[in-house]
């Protein structure tokens, strides 16, 4: 559990962050959002003091982070830098295994948990004798991950993680990272300016602009209910496609028509609308079939989306 | 292909010296570099850690670097003495800024990023600097280091000034004897040891992070073992202590004839003339070989031990005169004769003495003197010719040349016309020889050794004896050069031991016998 009360840091007579306040849950991953230079890698670095605050002050698992030793607080913080900062001068296996040397790990576990990490975060077993120069981008941020991962620290920071990516090896490390089991109990604080991707793994968002917070609240509250015009705005370029990735289809399982029970496969209803309209183009059929595990079935066709989702859309409106 | 011959036959007869001074040269470099990396790395990471500091850090170091080798040397003296710790100190001096500048920039340019990722997973600020900063300046640090050593091995062979041995002792005797082969038997080795140290560090400093881990454990000890070549050239033996020039222990009338005729076993250092005596002086050396009309004799209360084998030729001082100017000057010869027998040893050391240490200057000296013997007349400012007088680079020519003018001023119509500070005895005689001067002051010794050179047969013969050597270079210079010899002037500024008055007295040795049998029976 982490939370920001009324931090402010300011640069000479410049505020990089202004009386911030958020708590983020356990288990939760909050996203902080923004464009570039409002203040997201401050905030992030005050959380393990890489960069001490100026006022206000933030509790990790409860504790002001002041009152632990510096070291000690960040050994039990994972940290995925910007630059990734992998030591040129270390194996990819030392690499991964600084926390544990400083943790005194004996050698027998240190290497049993690199190699699981290897697996789980689809690295090639070969690589570990490497110096981070001979990896490429993609596998230097995994190393990277690992790294951070390694003592299983509860919480973790991860700062434009994916941003030195591809788009197409960005959304593989995204979709890994998503369905990585080890990530879902972790507290996260991570760092974009990629609105897409804040949507992709956020459970809540943070919008910053100028070292404030503009608003916190779930990817679904962002669109439909902006706390601001700052807020309105930030999202209005991609909109449309926001809200397809966000709402599923459990959510306007009610505006569906029913269904006839048909012998095809049947699909699950936490399928986005996005991911439901991708199948009906792609895979040439005119109808999908969910069902919600309850013994309800719809049947729909691309109208029949669409309509549900303009039905639901103005529903928000109205609240 | 003579010359290499030669050298070789050279090197391989002093190869016992030449291996003593290179594994002393070897030795000196690395101790001498060992504390320069345990000062400059040390400085080097606070300058990098507080930056403030780094200006004056390498602002100091900086203008230490400046400071001419030979005056750094000189300001150690009265501080630390001669031989090996002075040496040492100047060394770690020259080495310091090297390994500052390189250390700080080296840690400086360690990526921003790596030092905030190490303390973002946890590390203190000391396993960032030994796990992180250090490895990443290291390149950079070695570079400086290499640096470093090269500049080492060259100054090291300035150590010989001072008593502390190295390659320097052949190279500045070889240069004093105008000994070729002795000079590139000190400087072959010097130049090799500079560029094998060079490429081996080179080599190190190319390596990856992986081999350069396993040999920066390694190094030290191979820094300190190397550094063990120097065996401290006062840790040995004890009683008497000698300290003799590069050139003196290069020549048969120098530390070869004191061990072929009198048999002299004495602990030996090598050391530069300038500071010789002064070290006799305070007590580090007992014995040295000066010369015997040296100012500094007085100045530093010496006595001249007694040649009484009489290896050390004579060194008789006289006018020499081209033939062909002193018929165009009628009243030269008189003139200049009107100085002979007139300066005894000890009256030219006191002259000597006066310029050289009381800083008066040689006109004022040789006036003084000229009075004094009532020999001074005002200038008669004539118009019967200009006459050229020379003088090498040294106080007691400056006095004559002097004096030679005043008397020519004051005896006849002649002007004078002086070529003082013509460097050693070859660009003096070769001036006369082009009549570019007309006469300057030589010495009987270096006319006979270095100039005329007879086979050793003739020296052998004719030494010992002073009209003998007198009558030889006389002669001699009529045949070859037409250039007369005029009657000496009185004193004899030959090679002499010299111990300091008080322990003469104490030990009751006035000779170089007497010092013989004092230290057999010790
Ligand atoms: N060390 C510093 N000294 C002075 N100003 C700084 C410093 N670090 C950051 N700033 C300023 O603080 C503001 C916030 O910087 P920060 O790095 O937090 O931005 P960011 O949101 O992470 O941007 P980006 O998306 O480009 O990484 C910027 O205006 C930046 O110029
Ligand atoms: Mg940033």
């Amino acid at each position: 559990m982490i939370e920001l009360i009324g931090v402010s840091k300011r640069y000479g007579s410049a505020i990089a962050v202004n009386q911030v306040f958020f708590k983020v849950n356990e288990g939760e991953n909050l996203v902080l959002l923004g464009t570039s230079g409002c203040g997201k890698t401050t905030t992030l670095k005050m959380i393990n003091r890489l960069i001490e605050t100026d006022e206000g002050k933030i509790m990790v698992n409860g504790k002001d982070n002041r009152n632990q030793n510096a070291e000690q607080l960040r050994r039990g913080i994972g940290y995925v830098m910007q630059n990734i900062g992998l030591f040129p001068h270390y194996t990819i296996e030392d690499n991964i295994a600084v926390v544990p040397k400083l943790l005194n790990w004996d050698k027998k576990k240190t290497a049993d948990r690199v190699r699981e990490l290897l697996l789980k975060l689809h690295l090639p077993e070969n690589c570990l004798k490497f110096f981070p120069a001979e990896l490429s981008g993609g596998q230097q941020q995994r190393v990277g991950l690992a790294r951070a991962l390694i003592a299983d620290p509860p919480v973790l920071l991860m700062d434009e993680a994916f941003g030195a990516l591809d788009n197409v090896t960005r959304t593989n490390i995204q979709q890994e990272f998503k369905n990585l089991e080890e990530l879902k109990r972790k507290t996260i604080v991570m760092v974009t300016h990629d609105v897409q991707e804040a949507f992709e793994l956020a459970d809540r968002i943070c919008l910053m602009d100028k070292g404030q917070v503009m608003q916190v609240g779930t990817p679904k509250e962002l669109l439909f209910n902006p706390a601001n015009e700052f807020s309105r705005q930030f999202l209005d370029g991609q909109r449309l496609a926001l809200e397809f990735k966000v709402i599923r289809v459990k959510d306007i399982w009610s505006n569906l028509p029913d269904g006839k029970n048909k012998t095809e496969k049947v699909l699950n209803p936490e399928l986005s609308v996005w991911e439901a309209m991708e199948k009906l183009r792609s895979e040439t059929v005119e109808e999908l079939t969910f069902h919600d595990g309850k013994g309800i079935v719809k049947t729909l066709t691309f109208d029949d989306l669409t309509k549900a989702f303009n039905q639901y859309k103005n529903s928000w409106h109205y609240e | 292909m003579n010359e290499q011959q030669t050298l070789w036959q050279f090197m391989s007869m002093e190869s016992d010296k030449l291996l003593n001074q290179t594994l002393q040269h070897i030795g000196l470099t690395f101790i001498s570099l060992l504390f320069a990396v345990a000062v400059g790395l040390p400085l080097g990471i606070l300058i990098a850690r507080k930056r403030s500091l780094s200006g004056t850090v390498l602002g100091i170091a900086g203008i230490l670097q400046t400071v001419p080798s030979i005056a750094l040397l000189g300001f150690m003296i009265p501080v630390l003495g001669i031989g090996a710790k002075p040496a040492i100190v100047a060394l770690l001096i020259y080495a310091l800024l090297p390994i500052i500048r390189n250390t700080y920039t080296g840690i400086i340019g360690v990526d921003k990023h790596i030092t905030e990722a190490a303390k973002a997973l946890g590390m203190t600020k000391f396993q960032i600097l030994f796990k992180i900063e250090l490895p990443l300046a290291m390149p950079v640090i070695l570079a400086g280091i290499r640096t470093a050593t090269v500049i080492n091995v060259g100054v090291a062979t300035l150590a010989s000034y001072i008593a502390a041995g190295g390659l320097g002792e052949f190279i500045f005797g070889g240069i004093s004897l105008n000994n070729t082969n002795m000079i590139l038997a000190g400087a072959i080795p010097a130049a090799l040891l500079a560029i094998v140290l060079d490429a081996l560090l080179a080599l190190i400093q190319k390596m990856n992070f992986k081999k350069l881990r396993k040999i920066l454990m390694v190094l030290p000890f191979v820094i300190i073992v190397l550094s063990a070549f120097y065996v401290l050239p006062s840790a040995y033996g004890s009683g008497l202590k000698a300290g003799f020039t590069p050139e003196f222990m290069g020549r048969q009338d120098g530390d070869l004839g004191l061990k072929t005729a009198y048999g002299l076993k004495i602990r030996t250092v090598v050391i530069s003339d300038a500071v010789m005596y002064k070290a006799a002086f305070t007590k580090e050396l007992d014995v040295i070989s000066g010369y015997s009309t040296d100012g500094r004799l007085k100045a530093f209360d010496l006595k001249i031990l007694k040649d009484d084998k009489g290896i050390f030729p004579p060194y008789y001082a006289a006018p020499i005169v081209l033939q062909s100017s002193l018929e165009k000057f009628p009243d030269l010869e008189n003139t200049l004769n009107l100085l002979a027998g007139k300066i005894t040893d000890s009256v030219m050391t006191d002259l000597n003495y006066r310029t050289d240490y009381l800083h008066q200057s040689p006109e004022r000296v040789a006036k003084d003197f000229l009075v004094k013997n009532g020999l001074y007349k005002s200038p008669k400012n004539g118009g019967a010719g200009t006459i050229k007088i020379g003088s090498k680079i040294f106080g007691e020519q400056y006095i004559l040349a002097e004096m030679y003018s005043m008397l020519i001023k004051g005896n006849t119509n002649y002007q004078v016309e002086t070529k003082t500070g013509l460097g050693g005895t070859k660009i003096c005689f070769d001036a006369l020889l082009n009549n570019q001067i007309d006469f300057y002051p030589e010495y009987t010794g270096t006319g006979l050794l270095a100039i005329l050179k007879p086979d050793s047969r003739v020296i052998g013969r004719i030494t010992p004896d002073k009209d003998k050597t007198y009558a030889y270079v006389r002669n001699e210079f009529v045949k070859k050069y037409k250039i007369k010899w005029l009657k000496p002037i009185g004193f004899n500024n030959a090679y002499a031991l010299m111990m300091r008055q008080k322990q003469s007295a104490e030990l009751n040795v006035n000779s170089i016998t007497e010092l013989k049998n004092h230290l057999d029976k010790n």
